[in-house]
């Protein structure tokens, strides 16, 4: 496609971290060690909501052993108000409470207080001698119970931001949003068809198989080293730099190899503690979460309930488009309500459309982002309802999709018009797709939906260095989740006009290289792409100077190509091309070492779109669903590497399957997480799913020289909606609540027997 | 409380090492021996990341004790390649790019290895079910099952 007269973009190398990887040498964020390292634990609440009357750490302090202990008091009082941190907004009152509980525990596994020791043995032997005095509360998990009068409150302070007029009531709802375009009533005065109903999502966990793990070294002069599995250690510097007040230039930290995030490793939570417990006891501190511990206390997404009414007319035109949605935020305010609300309707062009949002808080884990945040829950309600809307109709759902498609020039419902967008390719290729043109198998039944996310941009800064041998080294500052150090090096190849093994991308620690953003949002291959293309050239721009003083001519009388100065014209005078290695060989005559460097905000992310088709089976006596065929199309604007590409809408699609099928957080009556483990929180395997087919939408972003739009968050949207279409199909039960999990699903077909008994 | 002396072969070196009765084979090669190529992700059995062979047998190595070391030839990640050829598993591996994060990767090439010794002609069905023990949360494992059988077919006519 569009990648045709690009030499490296759109290939298909080795990574540069391959070989690391798949020896076992990669160091990921359990594998960093320092001599006389201490080991750090925490104790968890086991209730959801309590007070802390008092805790007495005096007999762990005492053990053999024990060199630190630490509890909130450790930890300085934050104002209660947004903040950039690291670039992101946090409520530091929240963070550092979400970190150690201060007044109360808010839910189960809650931190309340962290050791050092000398073993792992003598650490858990001291969390077993911390004695604390909780008075326990009554809690609240669910949303809707959260939401309702007399409800127990979590935070005495909260007050409903966004209501005229002001309400004074304490209360769990942190937010109101409301997003509304064109006029809901007269929208739906024109409809031939509504159709209404209640939907319903449970809270997921990103479910990264590398369980949260950091290495602090605090020293006496102040000076703070973190090696940390993060996504975005500039983040962590943040949040450290203001939750234990050190100047941000004293710490630096260095982001290990990374197994996996998909958003949930964006915050903090052993960080800041591992650095005040060296502090405290004078000694490196390794700190490693247990699965058990990420499940109940690092962040789920949001479980919401959701209301969607779509009205259209006889010909499929969609007229009006209502929704109200009400996510859990867990234990501080903070869900991604507000990309839920902006992304409901964003794949179609709808004149009518009201979105109301509310955060709600409860006694369940902060929820941090994950994948596309928000978005998922509520295409999963929106496109159920499309599908609602295409069965009345009698038309095919992409039709009905292709019908009101948005386009290049649509004003969105959240505000901006969309430039050049890809949902009407998407939408055709997947029409086009050997999928969708192949009948359905008997037995089998398909469904189709399709998602939207913004994707997005942000700061980043790179480098380029050349070495006295021509070759380069290229340098940025995101976590490599996925295989990003291969874009990033086809981009600067490409640009430079050099091999791709020419080029060695390097991930630099906090003081290594200017500031990033996380890795997130979709963001690095485009924003720090987008780097990362410029600091080659500025690079390219100085070795033009070079050339030009080797030649004696103005250096605009110099032009790059193919990886070589070349004169720009015969009237420059007859010079032989001089290689990026003849340039390094000459630098010390020709002003010192060459680099480039770049830093930006990068503004015009290109969204993407995603048009899911599944097939499936469902075995009525058990409720067990198979997926039989599947396949996922995507504008994903340039695919820089296909095979991650692809790997992106893969491991989303996987992920999708497994929120729509099984996951879910699943509380007793006292509040407490009854599956904290892969046993019971059961996650796809292999032997769950088929192939996944893909394809790549090529509709390159005009903000980007290279065409790149964020591909990773896209395909987690639609595949909830695409399997319950068709579970729909395949048995007439339309499942509005999530997971469609075996025991929820033949409850709902028994419920169905005796009325299709009577038929 | 007093250490018990284990003495096995681990990628076929002759190793000794103490560890408490209670500790597990996955901390000893992580944190005694260093051999951290092998993965904790969950440390009760459920994600196959801390994958080993136990005289050819596929074991979870959160699940054994150090001590059941004694006399048996142990396999982790690091004795995969051999000098400085990568085992065609680890080759292709990289080139269908079947890792994205890459944590999961040593538990499913020891995984992977473990069916093709026994098993060289497997169907994509046999694959993903001998690999249902390991969790992948990135890939969605379609590009590691296209490995494995390419690594499968690769060996078979190596072999013919
Ligand atoms: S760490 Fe052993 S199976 Fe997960
Ligand atoms: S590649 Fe990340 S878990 Fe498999």
């Amino acid at each position: 496609m569009s990648s045709q007269h690009y030499k490296w973009i759109g290939t298909r190398p080795n990574r540069p971290d391959g070989a690391d990887k798949v020896t076992g040498r990669a160091r990921f964020g359990a594998d960093f060690n320092m001599p006389g390292q201490l080991v750090g634990k925490v104790l968890r609440s086991p209730h959801a909501h309590a007070r802390i009357k008092s805790i007495d750490t005096s007999k762990a302090e005492a053990l053999h052993g024990v060199k630190a202990v630490v509890t909130a008091k450790d930890f300085p009082e934050q104002p209660n108000q947004i903040v950039p941190a690291g670039e992101m907004q946090a409520n530091l009152r929240d963070v550092t409470r979400n970190v150690m509980a201060r007044e109360k525990a808010l839910y189960d596994g809650h931190a309340v207080a962290a050791v050092a020791a000398t073993t792992s043995e003598i650490a858990s032997e001291a969390l077993a001698l911390i004695k604390v005095d909780y008075e326990v509360l009554p809690h609240v998990i669910d949303v809707d119970d959260a939401m309702k009068d007399g409800a127990p409150i979590l935070h005495d302070h909260l007050r409903t931001d966004g209501l005229t007029p002001p309400s004074d009531k304490p209360t769990n709802i942190a937010k109101r949003l409301e997003f509304v375009k064109g006029d809901i009533a007269a929208g739906l005065a024109k409809a031939d068809v509504v159709i209404e109903r209640e939907y319903k999502t449970a809270a997921v966990h990103q479910g990264y198989i590398e369980p949260h793990a950091t290495l602090a070294s605090a020293t006496e002069d102040g000076q703070v080293q973190v090696w940390s599995t993060t996504q975005g250690h500039f983040q962590v510097r943040g949040f450290c730099s203001r939750l234990l007040n050190i100047e941000t230039s004293q710490i630096r930290v260095t982001a290990t190899e990374i197994g996996g995030g998909f958003g949930g490793k964006t915050v903090v939570y052993l960080e800041p503690v591992a650095i005040r417990l060296s502090q405290k006891s004078g000694k490196p501190v390794k700190m490693v979460m247990e699965r058990s511990e990420v499940f109940r206390a690092s962040g789920p997404t949001s479980g919401g309930t959701l209301r969607v009414k779509i009205g259209a007319t006889r010909d499929g035109r969609i007229v009006a488009a209502d929704t109200t949605i009400a996510l859990q935020s867990g234990a501080f305010p903070g869900s991604p309500v507000g990309p839920a609300c902006m992304c409901s309707f964003a794949c179609y062009d709808i004149d009518n459309i009201k979105v109301i949002g509310f955060d709600v808080v409860s006694n369940r884990p902060k929820v941090a982002a994950y994948r596309a945040p928000g978005a998922p829950i509520a295409a999963w309600a929106v496109e159920s309802t499309i599908d609602l809307v295409a069965e009345a109709l009698r038309m095919d759902p992409i039709d009905l999709r292709l019908k009101n498609a948005a386009r290049k020039g649509t004003k969105t419902h959240y505000g901006p018009t969309f430039n050049t967008i890809g949902m009407v390719e998407t939408l055709e290729a997947a029409k086009n797709s050997p999928h969708y043109k192949t009948p359905v198998k008997p037995g089998h039944a398909r469904g189709v939906a399709a998602g939207f996310w913004f994707n997005v941009g942000a700061d980043s800064s790179a480098a380029a260095h050349v070495g006295e041998d021509g070759t380069v080294t290229v340098i940025s500052g995101n976590p490599d989740i996925g295989g990003s150090r291969a874009s990033l090096a086809l981009m600067a190849a490409e640009t430079l006009g050099v091999d791709y093994d020419k080029v060695r991308p390097v991930i630099a620690d906090t003081s290594s290289i200017g500031f990033n953003f996380v890795t997130g949002g979709s963001r690095v291959t485009f924003a720090t792409g987008l780097a990362v293309v410029n600091a080659v050239r500025d690079m390219i721009e100085n070795l033009k100077g070079r050339a030009a003083k080797i030649w004696e001519v103005e250096p605009d009388a110099v032009i790059w190509e193919n990886g070589y100065a070349k004169p720009a014209s015969s009237n420059v005078g007859k010079f032989e091309p001089l290689s990026l290695a003849q340039l390094a060989a000459q630098a010390g005559k020709t002003g010192g070492p060459i680099n480039g460097h770049a830093q930006l905000n990068a503004q015009g992310a290109g969204p993407g779109f995603g048009v899911h088709i599944v097939d499936l089976s469902v075995d009525r006596d058990t409720g067990i669903v198979t997926v039989e065929r599947y396949t996922a199309a995507q504008d994903v604007g340039t695919a820089i590497h296909p095979s991650y590409v692809e790997g992106q809408l893969q491991g989303g699609v996987a992920q999708g399957v497994g929120w729509a099928l099984n996951e879910e957080y699943i509380y007793d009556a006292k509040g407490r997480l009854q599956n904290a483990g892969f046993l019971d929180y059961r996650m796809p395997v292999a032997s769950d799913l088929p192939m996944i087919e893909t394809v790549l939408v090529e509709v390159p972003n005009p903000s980007h020289p290279y065409g790149v739009r964020g591909v990773g968050e896209v395909p987690i949207v639609p595949p909830m909606a695409a399997i319950g279409n068709a579970i729909a199909r395949a048995t007439e039960v339309r499942m509005l609540d999530l997971p469609m999990s075996p025991p929820r699903l033949s409850a709902a077909l028994d419920a169905m027997a005796p009325k299709r008994a009577a038929e | 409380m007093s250490k018990l002396h284990v003495t096995t072969t681990i990628n076929g070196e002759p190793t000794e090492f103490l560890c408490d009765a209670r500790e597990t084979m996955l901390d000893v090669l992580r944190d005694r021996l260093g051999l951290t190529g092998t993965k904790e992700g969950c440390g009760s059995g459920d994600c196959g990341a801390c994958s080993i062979t136990v005289d050819g047998r596929l074991v979870c190595a959160c699940l054994m004790f150090g001590a059941e070391a004694e006399g048996s030839q142990i396999g982790t990640i690091e004795g995969l390649a051999e000098g400085e050829k990568l085992h065609p598993l680890q080759k292709r591996f990289i080139e269908l790019a079947a890792l994205q994060c890459g944590i999961c990767t040593p538990g499913f090439l020891v995984a992977a290895k473990a069916l093709l010794d026994r098993n060289k002609n497997p169907t994509e069905t046999e694959v993903r079910y001998w690999l249902a023990g390991n969790l992948c949360r990135c890939t969605g494992y379609d590009k590691i099952i296209r490995a494995v059988m390419d690594v499968a077919a690769e060996l078979r006519g190596a072999t013919r």
